[in-house]
């Protein structure tokens, strides 16, 4: 009888601390760089994969006013104080300027104004944060393949890169700011906009004025907020932590379709 | 009285063997990654959209006076789960998460790692199961040992097997060296409906996956939905493998594990066999 509990007793210890073992291990694999390489290999795999099975030009899924979210939830920076930012805010963007430049024919300097004059494009789309919520929302905003096109795309440039007003971490230094980058076929995608307005009001400042990406077959963090500037670029290595977003820099995937 | 001889019958082929264990190391790493995202936002909802205010089910921490407690909600109840869910962890080391850290990988709260782990074991369960299926079809396991015989399916063997399964009495001789219909049922339900449901709600989490299959969304009900699916067929999931550990132990530990790792699994043949030594 004692006999049969001891054992009973040895045998929980023994799986519990194999469990705490085997724990500690996946712990390790996951702060160690090799071990964190390789348990994040699957996202090549995952971004061929879906690209391989979707249509490159499938939309996203658009709503009904009626499905529109009365509680769509603001996330990472909803109110930047960097300084340029606010003396910008303060005259209502009026002075705003987006700057496409980098690996493009002829920048470019629009105003709002010049934004809103370009072809636009009005959907209804579910935002899917990686957290796993989910908020409907109706944008509109000039789509960005013209915008390219305008541009003049230089035959090496690969990727367009979002720069961004808000200091998501760390001091206004402009090592914590944020940005995103997506390559060509998002850039291109028909449902891939540059907000100026949602809900049919303008863009408020929690989600991203004067101007927020809007790139729909992708996770809520790949849609930059408060955007300052789009460059053109045949790598995004160098910039930031090489990552090719805030996120990606801090351990997130690039390909944020899943 | 001679003691009845025991045989060893080859019961399971090699392929459903190293399947079923890949498929244990790989369910194990993603309900634990899994469990570590849920954290990430521990609120369930129905349809496409969450309405924050009214998830169904929600495991959140509240400060009553100067104490923390962990609050499990599931519909209209509140359940205080100090400890476990909400703020787990021993007295004076507790953390606001939804699930302790030993049940999660990595075991901090860590939405980018425990992707990682999720999306890789995920692949790897994927293909092991499409090996699973192609393999069992073209060999005829699926066929001849999971899918019912009419015999199986007469109302006195069912309600002969529920009574004996009840009992814990379990086959012997000739009729253990097949699955029973109850077996034959649990495992089909889970090779068949649970683990590709569990295939099926994840994609439809994944915005770009949407894009191109619309319909299975809407199938599910929506992505809150698929996710609120996603979750509680993950728990179904966990409900099965421990009463499939529940029957190992009573039908014979040993005995099992040894099938499972081996193929070779011990009956004791029917007395009065009508050919001695003909079952080896």
């Amino acid at each position: 009888m004692t006999g049969s509990i001891s054992r009973r007793n040895w045998l929980r210890a023994g799986l519990a601390s194999a469990g705490g073992l085997a724990l500690a291990a996946c712990d390790r694999i996951t702060n160690s760089p090799t071990g964190n390489k390789a348990i994040s290999s699957a996202e090549g795999l995952t971004r061929r994969a879906q690209r391989l099975l979707i249509d490159r030009k499938a939309l996203a899924r658009e709503f009904q006013l009626s499905d529109i979210s009365a509680d769509f939830k603001p996330n990472g920076s909803i109110d930047p104080q960097d300084p340029d930012y606010l003396t910008l805010k303060a005259k209502g963007f009026a002075d705003y300027r987006l700057v496409v430049d980098g690996l493009v024919e002829r920048p470019l300097s629009l105003s709002l104004a010049d934004l809103k004059a370009l072809p636009s494009r009005t959907q209804i789309t579910r935002h899917d944060c990686v957290e796993g919520w989910s908020s409907i929302a109706k944008w509109q905003g000039a789509k960005l393949a013209p915008i390219l096109d305008q541009a003049g795309l230089k035959p090496n440039a690969r990727y367009i890169v979002f720069h961004c007003f808000d200091t998501l971490d760390g001091p206004m230094d402009g090592a914590g700011r944020y940005y995103e980058s997506v390559d060509l076929l998002d850039a291109h995608h028909p449902q891939t906009i540059l907000a100026y307005a949602m809900n049919d009001r303008p863009l408020p400042v929690a989600h991203g004025a004067p101007l927020r990406l809007r790139v729909e077959r992708q996770l809520g963090y790949k849609q930059a907020k408060y955007i300052q500037r789009i460059e053109a670029v045949a790598d995004y290595t160098h910039l930031h932590h090489g990552g090719g977003g805030f996120w990606e820099d801090r351990g997130y995937e690039w390909y944020a379709g899943i | 009285m001679a003691k009845p001889k025991t045989v060893l019958v080859y019961r399971h082929a090699v392929v459903t063997r190293l399947t079923h264990w890949i498929n244990v190391l790989a369910l194990t790493l993603l309900l634990m990654s899994g469990l570590n995202i849920f954290g990430a936002h521990p609120a369930l909802y129905w349809g496409q959209k969450a309405v924050f205010a009214h998830p169904w089910l929600s495991i959140y921490s509240v400060m009553k006076g100067d104490d923390m407690s962990g609050i499990t909600q599931i519909g209209p109840w509140h359940f205080n789960t100090t400890g476990l869910l909400g703020y787990s962890g021993a007295p004076g080391s507790r953390v606001p998460v939804a699930f302790p850290a030993w049940a999660t990988v990595p075991s901090d709260r860590d939405l980018a790692d425990s992707r990682h782990w999720h999306f890789l074991f995920a692949w790897l369960f994927v293909l092991n199961g499409l090996t699973y299926w192609l393999v069992g079809l073209a060999w005829g396991h699926i066929r001849k040992d999971l899918l019912p015989t009419a015999k199986d399916l007469r109302p006195a063997n069912l309600w002969h097997e529920v009574v004996t399964h009840a009992q814990l009495k379990f086959p012997k001789g000739e009729e253990a060296r097949r699955y029973n219909v109850l077996q034959k049922g649990a495992y089909l339900a889970v090779a068949l409906v649970l683990l590709p449901t569990m295939v099926l709600t994840g994609l439809c989490m994944s915005p770009g996956f949407d894009a191109g299959f619309r319909w299975l969304v809407d199938l599910f009900g929506g992505r809150q939905s698929a996710r609120s699916i996603h979750f509680i067929v993950a728990w179904t999931l966990v409900a099965f493998v421990l009463l499939h550990l529940f029957m190992v132990v009573a039908s014979g530990t040993w005995n099992n594990i040894r099938s499972m790792i081996t193929g070779r699994y011990a009956i004791v043949p029917d007395e009065a066999p009508t050919s001695p030594g003909g079952v080896a």
